[in-house]
């Protein structure tokens, strides 16, 4: 199918972008990498009337130190978030999850700012800031606001963005010496969207987790932090009993639902097993003791 | 509405007036005429309608017309010609890498992107890079095949 007809204005700053976005009557959209935008409008799901496109803003590039955290522009394209050094040293999760966003010409195109604000449940670059709580920066033209992640995923492809508000960048907190994290999904072919993932963060004092924060996506309408698998693990040397328990707990902290690829029970089954897989690669800091 | 745009395609400059609804593989094939670009779902899902925009492979399908005003566009035709395939085109005909032809274009643009960013081309690399492309007919082998020649080749006359 084709897209619908639809006006188109380039916009050269944020506020010239809000102003159009204002003085639209119908359905106006930032248009970004245009990866799920276009996709929507070529199936119809969706007709605007005008395409702001952000493309060519520069105060929504680059990705920089700032203090504790790293900014990241929202036009940052998956692609850049996988060949950075900044990241890959300050922001590992975020690194980690980037090889499974989509495909190689999708990642040349599509935007981090795209992704977090269009809130897909099944998308990665989401589940990855809601586990670091990173720090969402929305601009409505005349000033800038902060949402943390975890008050900014309100429901299916709903956000804590107010309309015409643009999502300007993303700051992640730079990981600490003492922090690891791992990723990964299960899908049926690499970069499709995945059945279900996870994101883990987690702080030890030596051997033994402070605090930990798990994230599971595709398993309902936003991401899900797994609080009570969490709660489980923190002050443990994540021994197989520990993550067992973690396992029991994370009935409690999902309630995934069947769709076309799976059913419930083997959705939450799946996500019980990447859980166990992955507490066992969490690198920890020191040797764990010998197990008798 | 109708917006005028400058594109360098294949090494030739066109200019176009479009509407901005246009897509990129819609105006190749039927405002230019170059059909070498295919159009297989129109959702970015099945990779037929690769192209290389400023040196990234590219969806056509997910890119406005009016997006590309100012690129340098490589599409399927600025590869070889039917008398003189380039490299990657050669080894999908040695190694049988092609049966309908329907992928070809997409797998021949993401193949080039890929040689280009991984010279070195690893299998992994080269399955997870056409990891976005279907195919309906080969069951891919040949085309990995396909690459992996035109990688090991290129390696070996260039020192
Ligand atoms: C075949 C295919 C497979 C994919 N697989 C995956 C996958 O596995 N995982 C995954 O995460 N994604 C996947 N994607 C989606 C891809 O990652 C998109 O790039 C991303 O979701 C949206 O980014 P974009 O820059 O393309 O946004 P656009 O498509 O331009 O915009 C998406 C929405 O967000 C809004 N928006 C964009 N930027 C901003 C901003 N800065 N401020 C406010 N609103 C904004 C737009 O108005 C629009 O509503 C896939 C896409 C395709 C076509
Ligand atoms: S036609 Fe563009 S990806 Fe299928
Ligand atoms: S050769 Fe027929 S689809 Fe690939």
């Amino acid at each position: 199918m084709k897209a619908g007809d639809v006006a188109y204005f380039r916009a050269q700053s944020v506020s010239d972008a809000v102003a159009a976005f204002r003085s639209c009557e119908g359905d106006a959209r930032y248009l970004a990498g245009g990866q799920s935008l276009l996709a929507a409008m070529n199936l119809r799901l969706l007709t605007p009337d005008l395409l702001i496109d952000i493309a060519h803003i520069d105060a929504l590039r680059g990705i920089e130190r700032r203090g504790g955290e790293i900014r990241i522009g929202a036009l940052t394209r998956h692609a850049e978030i996988l060949s950075s050094p900044i990241i890959a040293s300050h922001v590992p999760l975020l690194a980690a999850a980037a090889p499974w966003v989509a495909h190689p010409a999708i990642r040349n195109k599509g935007t981090i700012g795209g992704s977090i604000a269009f809130a897909d449940p099944a998308s990665e670059f989401p589940a990855v800031a809601l586990a670091l709580n990173a720090r969402i920066e929305l601009d409505n033209g005349d000033s800038v606001r902060f949402v943390e992640a975890q008050d900014f995923f309100l429901d299916l492809y709903e956000t804590a963005a107010e309309p015409g508000e643009i999502l300007s960048a993303v700051w992640f907190p730079v990981a600490t010496p003492d922090q690891r994290c791992t990723f990964d999904e299960l899908a049926r072919r690499r970069g499709d969207y995945a059945i279900v993932g996870v994101a883990i963060v987690a702080d030890f004092s030596g051997e033994i987790v402070d605090r930990i924060r798990i994230v599971f996506f595709s398993v309902g309408s936003t991401p899900v932090r797994a609080l009570r698998a969490e709660a489980a693990l923190t002050g443990t040397a994540l021994v197989d009993t520990d993550i067992e328990l973690a396992q029991q707990a994370l009935a409690g902290d999902l309630s995934p639902s069947d769709d076309v690829q799976v059913s419930a029970a083997t959705r939450m089954h799946l996500a019980s097993v990447l859980l166990r897989r992955q507490l066992g690669k969490l690198p920890v800091p020191t040797p764990k003791a010998v197990r008798a | 509405m109708t917006i005028d745009i400058t594109v360098t395609i294949n090494g030739r400059l066109y200019r176009a007036s479009v509407e901005p609804r246009l897509l990129l593989s819609d105006f190749l094939r039927d405002t230019l005429g170059l059909t070498g670009t295919h159009v297989g779902c129109e959702h970015g899902v099945c990779g037929a309608c690769t192209v290389i925009i400023d040196g990234d492979s590219v969806r056509s399908c997910l890119t406005l017309a009016v997006r590309a005003d100012g690129a340098t566009i490589t599409t399927v035709e600025g590869l070889g010609t039917p008398e003189q395939l380039n490299a990657l085109q050669h080894q999908f005909r040695e190694c049988h890498g092609l049966q309908c032809g329907f992928c070809t274009p997409g797998m021949l643009m993401t193949g080039m992107d890929l040689l280009k960013k991984y010279p070195l081309a690893t299998d992994d690399q080269i399955r997870e890079g056409l990891s976005g492309n279907l195919c309906r007919c080969t069951g891919y082998q040949n085309i990995v095949a396909a690459i992996r020649a035109a990688a090991a080749l290129r390696n070996e006359t260039t020192p």
